[in-house]
């Protein structure tokens, strides 16, 4: 890169390099707040856990709830849907995984393996998912919605049973639970 | 400037002269505007004006829009009723706005399919041809976050499934997704970030409009016969070109003032025609609208990354050999942008030296099949995924990908092509033999 001859070059090699580091550096830095600025803010990641009182959530109902901008379905079952559940073959499933936030990752979907209970309790009661649809991120329709009692997706049809597992449909995955406990016996505290 | 020997500007009063040796700008503008432009353009090259206006219109009509529209969750659909029935003249300036958009797209797809069949893209002009192309993904990008802006339900879930598409990027898609959002859902953050750069990107927009000239300025016109104007004398190069001013401006002004008629004619008797009604229902994260289509324009891509589902084989074989890594849905992702990447490459994967597709007769055939594919693949993207929708979309979608990479390197080895005119002033006296003109009937032999 020197157009003098009369030289090893070693000083103003040096020199090049460094400048050029430097530079590549001071760039980087200056680019990173950029960058970073669209990341989420303090004020979105502080809304990351809520509190949700289930308190008069009767047998066969379900509240929707807002959390991290996306809707959860937080669902009381009758004894009916949780016989339902528990009468399928997990192996048969498209999705035999139990996609549960809360427990080890390759856990089978088992219908006990979706569900979460008040401290001290082993009831399959209550189903707490995410309500967005695991094909393209609609929202399906509850209330026992679809060919399986469950959920159905209006978008690209997919079914749901009443385990929130995936039966029919593009969908590759059943709906995921999300991190959420019970802080008593009437309050679900997700994330 | 275009290798075009032809005169150059030349200061005549002594105020020109003055600033001339100070900043020549009138000079480049002389020289642009009277550049040598091939004297046989057919009514295909005027898109390139129609699109300078297209772009100009966006502009003038979104800063006024600015003036009343809000960006926040709470406030912009409201604000957008406000433009639509207070603002003086604003539901005008709305429409023109967001049907300016479909007039872009066609004058867009038509400049695309104009430069595909007489072969632009090819040597000398790929730098035209990448830059065009980085043009048209940047009208996308514009055009997609421009529609989440209403903040009505088709924006918000439009603006979920797109911005989906980056969380099927394996390792770093989720990570990247809630960057682009600015959050874990589409919300307030990402309704400002989105309107900040739909105001940046035509500014750049803009700024390539004039890189782009300058390219094919300096490599001079494409024309109908794909034959180079000759360079070898200032004479020579007048027989076959006319300078742009006033020839061809007046010409495209014409066409402008045509489109413009139909233009103005949907914006003023149907300008929902090619809207979504959901898109006035205002944003409800907790409800999906039954059937989620984009806007025409991306109809085509939208067939593209819904075609490839886990039973086709294709999908299948790669999540083999990548070891799951690309699933169906990273694939379709792969797909519908390989398939505007595959079309950036063809000026290195057409093997034909021959420029026009008017002296290619098996080219022609393909190239037509080409169109209507386009068109097919437009009419599945806007059908409920399920079949035989699906299958056709299959079918169209892997036609794209052949037409760039079996078609056009197999066809410039097996095709013969017909007898081309050497030199344009021979084509032109050919089609305007009986015009006036005098001279220009006499057929010059090759050179």
């Amino acid at each position: 890169m020197s157009h003098t001859d009369d030289q090893s070059g070693t000083r103003r090699d040096f020199l090049f390099y460094a400048t050029g580091g430097a530079g590549a550096v001071v760039a980087g830095a200056a680019v990173w707040p950029l960058i970073n600025q669209m990341n989420p803010s303090a004020s979105v990641q502080a809304l990351s856990s809520i509190r949700v009182d289930i308190d008069g959530v009767e047998p066969g109902t379900q509240l929707t709830v807002q959390w991290l901008g996306k809707p959860v379905f937080i669902r009381r079952r009758t004894q009916a849907e949780i016989d339902e559940a528990n009468e399928v073959d997990v192996s048969t499933l498209p999705d035999p995984i139990a996609r549960n936030a809360n427990i080890d990752g390759t856990a089978p979907a088992d219908d006990a393996n979706r569900t979460v209970a008040p401290e001290g309790s082993d009831s399959e009661e209550w189903l707490v998912m995410m309500g967005v649809c695991t094909h393209l991120g609609c929202v399906p329709l509850g209330d026992g919605a679809g060919d399986f009692n469950g959920w159905f997706c209006p978008c690209h049809g997919s079914h749901y049973d009443t385990s929130g597992r995936i039966r029919r449909g593009p969908a590759p995955e059943n709906l995921p639970v999300p991190v959420a406990a019970f802080d008593g016996e009437t309050t679900i505290v997700l994330g | 400037m275009a290798g075009i020997p032809h005169d150059h500007y030349e200061p005549k009063t002594g105020g020109e002269r003055w600033l001339h040796k100070r900043l020549p700008v009138i000079g480049l503008l002389y020289d642009t505007i009277m550049i040598p432009t091939p004297k046989n353009l057919n009514w295909m090259w005027i898109w390139g004006i129609v699109l300078t206006f297209t772009l100009v219109l966006q502009i003038v009509t979104g800063i006024v829009l600015v003036m009343h529209y809000i960006p926040s969750t709470d406030a912009a659909f409201a604000s957008v009723e406000h433009i639509m029935r207070d603002v003086n003249g604003g539901f005008m300036l709305r429409y023109l706005h967001s049907n300016g958009a479909s007039l872009f797209f066609v004058a867009v797809y038509l400049h695309i399919f104009r430069n595909l069949y007489y072969g632009s893209y090819k040597e000398p002009r790929e730098v035209t041809w990448i830059i065009g192309i980085l043009m048209y993904l940047l009208m996308m990008g514009t055009a997609f976050m421009g529609y989440v802006l209403p903040w009505g339900q088709m924006s918000f879930w439009g603006a979920t499934v797109i911005t989906g598409l980056f969380g099927a990027i394996p390792f770093i898609g989720e990570p990247v997704q809630t960057w682009l959002l600015g959050g874990p859902a589409v919300g307030e953050y990402t309704l400002t970030r989105f309107f900040s750069l739909h105001y940046l990107m035509p500014m750049i927009l803009a700024g390539l409009t004039i890189v782009h000239i300058w390219a094919f300025h300096t490599t001079g016109n494409n024309n109908p016969t794909g034959v180079e104007v000759r360079r070898t004398s200032k004479e020579d190069a007048q027989k076959d070109t006319l300078p742009f001013w006033p020839y061809f401006v007046i010409k495209d002004l014409f066409a402008l003032a045509i489109i413009l008629a139909v233009f103005f004619a949907i914006v003023g008797f149907m300008p929902n025609y090619l809207g979504h009604p959901d898109n006035y229902i205002e944003a409800n994260p907790l409800v999906t609208p039954a059937h989620i289509v984009p806007e025409w324009y991306f109809l085509p891509f939208y067939a593209i990354l819904r075609a490839f589902t886990a039973e086709v084989w294709v999908v299948q074989a790669a999540s083999f050999i990548t070891g799951g890594i690309i699933d169906a849905k990273f694939f379709g992702v792969l797909a519908m942008f390989g398939a505007i990447a595959v079309m950036a490459l063809a000026p290195w994967l057409d093997t034909s030296s021959i420029r026009s597709g008017r002296y290619r007769p098996m080219f022609k055939w393909w190239f037509a099949l080409f169109v209507v594919n386009f068109f097919v693949l437009m009419w599945a993207g806007a059908m409920p995924a399920e079949e035989p929708y699906a299958t056709i979309s299959l079918i169209a979608s892997a036609y794209w990908f052949a037409y760039f990479l079996v078609i056009l390197p197999l066809l410039g080895v097996f095709e013969k092509p017909l007898p081309r005119p050497a030199t344009i002033e021979e084509d032109y006296a050919k089609h305007y033999s009986s015009a006036t003109g005098g001279t220009s009937t006499v057929v010059n032999p090759a050179e």
